[in-house]
């Protein structure tokens, strides 16, 4: 089994920081941006940055995955 | 034809044609069990990716965050937050569940815990729960098509005998069709979906305000504290939104059906791009809140706020397009509601009742006991749905903090070698325990926290103090059980 990488974890971990933890930080109406009250405008800004931030977890990971399983076989 | 007979009939057409496609679509396949639950296994990767789509946008999605950003404004925002993090959380953990389930042979959530904990009966009471959970979750579905029934007929259907109809449709819709058809109805339900979401969501803003921030600028002028946290409760501020958003994303996928649908897929690297790409199925969600955030103006003090989408749709547009968006509503209920019958039919007989009770049923036994079991459980849901008024989000909350309990068994099934199955028991049932007590005695929030997301808490907590209590098993799922024994050596 490939367990994730550390490395993968802490980007992971950026959409949970800028969405969950930091609420009382952005919770809050003004300033209207694009229309929207600002804790809407930022909830929807980071639904379109998380995939972003996510597809560096996943080449971080698919490199290390395939190091390890041609190193693998290479030993065997 | 008056009204309430136009906006019903283009319904009951919508749902039916889209019945007849799916049913057309299944109905070359011979009906035996494995047919019958899991369409055989004969999945193509994009059919299974609708199914999971059909699964996740549900009337909960339609009528209950229209309803819950009408009737309690900021707290609403946990919805967008925890759908997108539901699949960041994913890429950690489903690629490796994958992964054993492979070298297993798993099919159900109950298989994971069998095979790792080598315990029937942890499997057993796992499948239990499971089942239990999932009937919030339905009663959810058979309201809110109750509620789509009552306001298109303008008020001349009850309630209560909306969701006598509503319970007819689906257990209809479920006897006839099984997993394969669902998979194609669930096709049409999301252009349906998409489509109404677009239109009602700009639409109705341009419709009464001129555009959506003149709508929001109205709202903040009309109610300055609503769409802040904790808006229009009293007890939803912000250490309720973290441990809410934690609890569901964590949850997400410990739902016993979205988790097996995890095995149908082709190999880990497509879960693990699909948890990338996943969140951006999101962003239909907010344009759901805009109908909701309108309608407090436009249509002020309704009794209950999941009747906000549809009430404010019946009064702005003509009869025949509240039909549309009717039967937009009544597929994202009946298809989830199908699939959580099918899942929960499925699980109750072949994890809990043939290996517990009846030991020596044959396949074609537990497939028609999976039938009758479909009844039974929607009956009780149908129970619950004229019986306890609720709102469709407490619903959806409740079965989250029922199936997150899951979490401990699964992650430290994954990645901790010491846990015991003692300890993911006795955590499990403990977790249980504090939801039921919790809940019953209204008593959620616990302290500002969710009661689910406490009750996990303890339930990780007992779990490590009984695991390090007992002793040590082997792990089925290491690779390589030399290392581990040198290791512990």
């Amino acid at each position: 089994m490939h367990k994730p990488s550390l490395q993968s974890i802490l980007i992971g971990l950026i959409p949970f920081v800028a969405m969950c933890f930091t609420v009382v930080l952005w919770d809050q109406v003004h300033p209207f941006v694009l229309g929207l009250p600002f804790n809407i405008f930022w909830i929807i800004l980071w639904i379109l940055i998380t995939p972003i931030i996510m597809s560096f977890a996943y080449r971080s990971e698919r490199a290390r995955i395939d190091a390890q399983d041609s190193g693998l076989k290479g030993g065997a | 034809m008056d009204n309430s007979m136009i906006a019903l009939s283009v319904i009951f057409g919508i749902v039916l044609v889209s019945s007849i496609v799916g049913m057309y679509a299944g109905g070359r396949y011979k009906m035996n069990l494995e047919q019958w639950t899991v369409a055989g296994r004969g999945f193509g990767l994009i059919l299974v990716w609708l199914l999971m789509a059909g699964e996740i946008y549900t009337t909960f999605a339609f009528l209950g965050a229209s309803g819950w950003a009408y009737s309690r404004g900021g707290p609403t925002l946990y919805i967008m937050a925890y759908l997108t993090l539901a699949y960041v959380f994913s890429f950690y953990f489903l690629p490796q569940i994958w992964e054993v389930g492979k070298k297993f042979g798993m099919q159900t959530q109950s298989d994971f815990f069998h095979k790792r904990y080598n315990s029937k009966n942890l499997a057993a009471v796992a499948s239990l729960i499971g089942v239990i959970f999932i009937i919030p979750y339905l009663q959810l579905q058979l309201t809110g098509l109750g509620i789509i029934v009552e306001v298109a007929s303008f008020g001349a259907i009850s309630r209560v005998t909306a969701m006598l109809v509503a319970f007819g449709l689906v257990a209809a819709f479920v006897f006839v069709s099984g997993v394969r058809a669902v998979a194609w109805i669930s096709v049409i339900k999301d252009f349906l979906m998409l489509f109404a979401a677009f239109f009602i969501g700009i639409g109705l803003p341009y419709m009464y305000y001129g555009g959506i921030g003149e709508m929001f600028t109205a709202l903040v002028n009309a109610k300055p504290t609503h769409l802040t946290m904790p808006g229009a409760t009293k007890v939803m501020g912000h250490s309720w939104y973290i441990s809410t958003v934690l609890l569901t994303s964590f949850g997400f996928y410990m739902w016993p059906h979205l988790f097996s649908a995890t095995f149908t897929a082709k190999n880990n690297n497509t879960l693990r791009k699909n948890a990338v790409i996943m969140p951006l199925y999101t962003i239909t969600m907010p344009l759901i809140f805009f109908v909701g955030f309108t309608a407090i103006l436009v249509v002020p003090g309704l009794a209950n706020g999941d009747m906000a989408l549809l009430t404010i749709v019946r009064q702005s547009y003509s009869p025949w397009f509240l039909g549309v968006i009717g039967a937009a509503g009544a597929l994202t209920a009946m298809v989830p509601a199908a699939i959580l019958i099918l899942a929960a039919a499925a699980l109750f007989a072949k994890n809990f009742y043939r290996p517990m009770i009846s030991p020596g049923m044959t396949d074609d036994q537990v497939a028609r006991l999976a039938k009758v079991l479909v009844v039974v459980i929607t009956l009780v849901a149908l129970y619950f749905a004229i019986y306890s008024a609720t709102t469709l989000v407490n619903l959806l909350l409740l079965g989250y903090a029922g199936v997150t309990q899951f979490l401990p068994g699964v992650l430290f099934g994954l990645y901790w070698k010491r846990v015991t199955k003692a300890g993911v028991f006795t955590g499990l049932v403990t977790g249980i325990s504090v939801v039921a007590y919790l809940v019953l005695t209204k008593q959620d929030p616990f302290f500002g926290i969710n009661a689910g997301f406490f009750a996990l808490c303890v339930n990780f907590i007992v779990a490590v103090a009984v695991s390090l209590m007992t002793k040590a098993e082997v792990n089925p799922f290491n690779d390589n059980p030399a290392e581990e024994a040198k290791g512990s050596a």
